[in-house]
């Protein structure tokens, strides 16, 4: 039974990884970005909820409207004030870049609120659970997040599948030059992905730090994770990330079962480098990019 | 190459050269300076010639770098795992199995080597920025694999006993010449690598990686020896540094400050140049010790400045100086001279 509460446990934290990994794999495929901040801008929003909190004595639940709308803009702005200038210009400009950008973010961030674990109190629903027999337990909130995590996922199919601006976003993403001749402002379009993969991260980020602490250092750490959930669910597809995300969350904590808790987040890395040598595409690999 | 021979050979009408007479003259003052450095701890005290070590293990890992960077296209932010595995292999070899310290760099450096090779066939997988990424996952693997061994002392970490019996008088200076060497040879491994075949290869790669393909090089096997020297150099830099500071941790010998140190050197004073890694070594060395004290905002402007770079003058500093003068401390790039004789 312990080994089935550890699946359960794996399955419902795959969902809020793939929450990152959205984010992740949204503007690397809009732009061909690679966004190695991005673990650190999943911190920042729960930083901007624990100061909405602290300031409106609001619950944090109803914090995340305002923090997935400040969040918004701030990738919008982040985007055409800085990173437009180095999209297009090969990766290494990106990667230097959105590196330079984490170091300003988690140093900032200590400045601002110190290294110590913070966490935002949502009061009593954070130890509800629903029982299922004596040894297996499944808390609400995780599977809150999962839930989440499934509707957006959804809503981004039918976002990029069914209205004009996901038309336009796959559109700049196959081919730039062609999209700005048919009248798409890139630039607007690089600005708007941005900003909406830091609204999704939001959600995460915000519940994250509902169920349990965070601090800044923990940036690096989500990166590699959302990215392993891309990597293994194959790059490109948005379900194939959910189930990235399920798979790195599984290895985690049956690897936490089987060998105790200090390798639970290296066996994760383990499947990780087994799927990507026996299987570089990833599960469900929708795109092939060069 | 044989087409150019020919020509040469036949009608005498161009020769391809390198280097000019300054750079000879250069070369002949380089090595007097690198002779009055390595007698530097002879003459000046142990403050001053510690942190001459700590400049010198990170030119060469910012030359080690900006190798794997500038001309194979290789852009890791996972050298810190290199750094750190060289730091445990040296405590392994000289406190588990009794070797000088001083020889224990050597096995380090191999030690790095054998770990660089399945690494590079896996993160070679990934593309781009990915593969950044990907060379992060394999540092973070390392960590906590060394974290996780008791007999390492786990996250608290281990002193180096060996390094330590040593005493002040024989491993400070000696960390210094290792540190001093290791600068050295990350150096001339650069530049004589580059000199080579296989660096017009690199090169080549560096300009355009398809086009290099579709002219004969091996991209796979050709980044694969560069990013084995980059992890060989660091493994053998991260010894030097634990026979330096006496104590190896975990979050200390593997954090990823390394790489935002390198990247700001790197990328400040030019990527793609010999030269740019040690201007940048020395604006970040003037920088450290008159910022670091202000802990958080060190960091902040170390990455702003980073940024700001990378954006708006992609050379750097050196590459500005190219710009300007075209003239190169280590030239390595190949001209055309046209002979006498020669109608053009």
């Amino acid at each position: 039974m312990d080994w089935l509460n550890a699946a359960v446990q794996g399955i419902l934290l795959g969902g809020l990884y793939s929450l990152f990994a959205v984010g992740l794999s949204l503007v690397f495929g809009t732009m061909r970005l690679t966004n190695l901040a991005h673990g650190d801008l999943t911190i920042l929003p729960a930083y901007v909820a624990l100061m909405i909190v602290n300031a409106l004595n609001f619950n944090p639940f109803y914090s995340i409207p305002i923090t997935m709308v400040i969040m918004f803009i701030v990738g919008y702005l982040l985007q055409r004030g800085l990173l437009n200038f180095v999209v297009g210009k090969g990766d290494v400009a990106g990667v230097i870049v959105t590196f330079g950008i984490s170091m300003v973010l988690q140093n900032a961030l200590l400045l601002g609120f110190t290294a110590n674990s913070q966490g935002l109190d949502a009061g009593r629903v954070e130890n509800l659970s629903i029982k299922i027999n004596d040894r297996l337990a499944v808390g609400w909130l995780p599977l809150i997040i999962f839930l989440m995590a499934l509707v957006v996922i959804t809503v981004l199919q039918v976002y990029m599948g069914r209205t004009k601006m996901g038309r336009a976003f796959r559109a700049v993403s196959d081919d730039q030059e062609a999209a700005r001749l048919m009248g798409i402002n890139t630039k607007h379009i690089w600005a708007v992905a941005m900003g909406v993969s830091l609204l999704i991260v939001t959600i995460g980020g915000v519940m994250m730090g509902i169920r349990t602490t965070f601090d800044p250092l923990l940036g690096s750490q989500r990166l590699i994770f959302a990215f392993e959930a891309v990597i293994i669910g194959g790059m490109g597809s948005s379900w194939g990330t959910l189930l990235g995300g399920i798979v790195l969350g599984l290895g985690q904590t049956l690897g936490a079962q089987a060998f105790g808790s200090a390798w639970s987040i290296l066996v994760g890395h383990m499947i990780f480098v087994i799927i990507l040598a026996v299987r570089p595409q990833g599960f469900l690999a929708k795109t092939v990019t060069t | 190459m044989t087409a150019a021979k020919a020509a040469t050979l036949e009608n005498k009408r161009f020769t391809v050269w390198v280097a000019n007479r300054t750079n000879l003259a250069i070369g002949i003052f380089g090595l007097l300076i690198v002779v009055a450095l390595a007698l530097f701890p002879t003459y000046a005290g142990t403050p001053l010639t510690r942190r001459l070590v700590d400049f010198f293990t990170l030119l060469a890992l910012a030359q080690f770098w900006n190798l794997m960077l500038g001309y194979a296209g290789l852009i890791s932010v996972g050298q810190q795992g290199f750094i750190g595995i060289g730091s445990y292999t040296l405590w392994l070899f000289s406190d588990i199995m009794h070797i000088n310290p001083f020889i224990s760099v050597i096995f380090a450096a191999i030690g790095g080597a054998i770990i660089a090779f399945p690494a590079a066939s896996l993160v070679f997988k990934l593309k781009g920025g990915y593969l950044a990424i990907g060379t992060w996952v394999i540092a973070e693997i390392l960590r906590l694999i060394v974290a996780n061994i008791k007999r390492t002392g786990g996250g608290s970490g281990i002193t180096i006993q060996a390094a330590t019996k040593l005493g002040t008088t024989v491993r400070v200076p000696g960390s210094y010449w290792w540190a001093l060497a290791s600068a050295v040879i990350a150096i001339a491994v650069t530049y004589f690598l580059l000199r080579s075949r296989t660096g017009l290869a690199l090169k080549a790669i560096r300009d355009n990686d398809l086009a290099a393909e579709s002219n004969g090089v091996n991209l796979w096997r050709t980044k694969l020896y560069t990013y084995i020297i980059g992890g060989a150099g660091c493994a053998m830099v991260g010894a030097i540094v634990a026979i330096h500071l006496l104590r190896v941790q975990p979050a200390a010998a593997f954090s990823i400050n390394w790489t935002g140190y390198l990247i700001f050197i790197s990328v400040i004073g030019g990527v793609g140049t010999i030269e740019g890694p040690i201007i940048g070594t020395i604006i970040y060395f003037v920088l450290r010790e008159t910022t670091s004290k202000y802990g958080e905002w060190y960091f902040i402007v170390l990455g702003i400045l980073a940024i700001i770079v990378t954006v708006w003058s992609p050379a750097g500093i050196y590459g500005y100086v190219v710009r300007k003068t075209n003239f190169f401390l280590f030239p390595l790039q190949r001209k055309l001279r046209m002979l006498e004789g020669a109608k053009e």
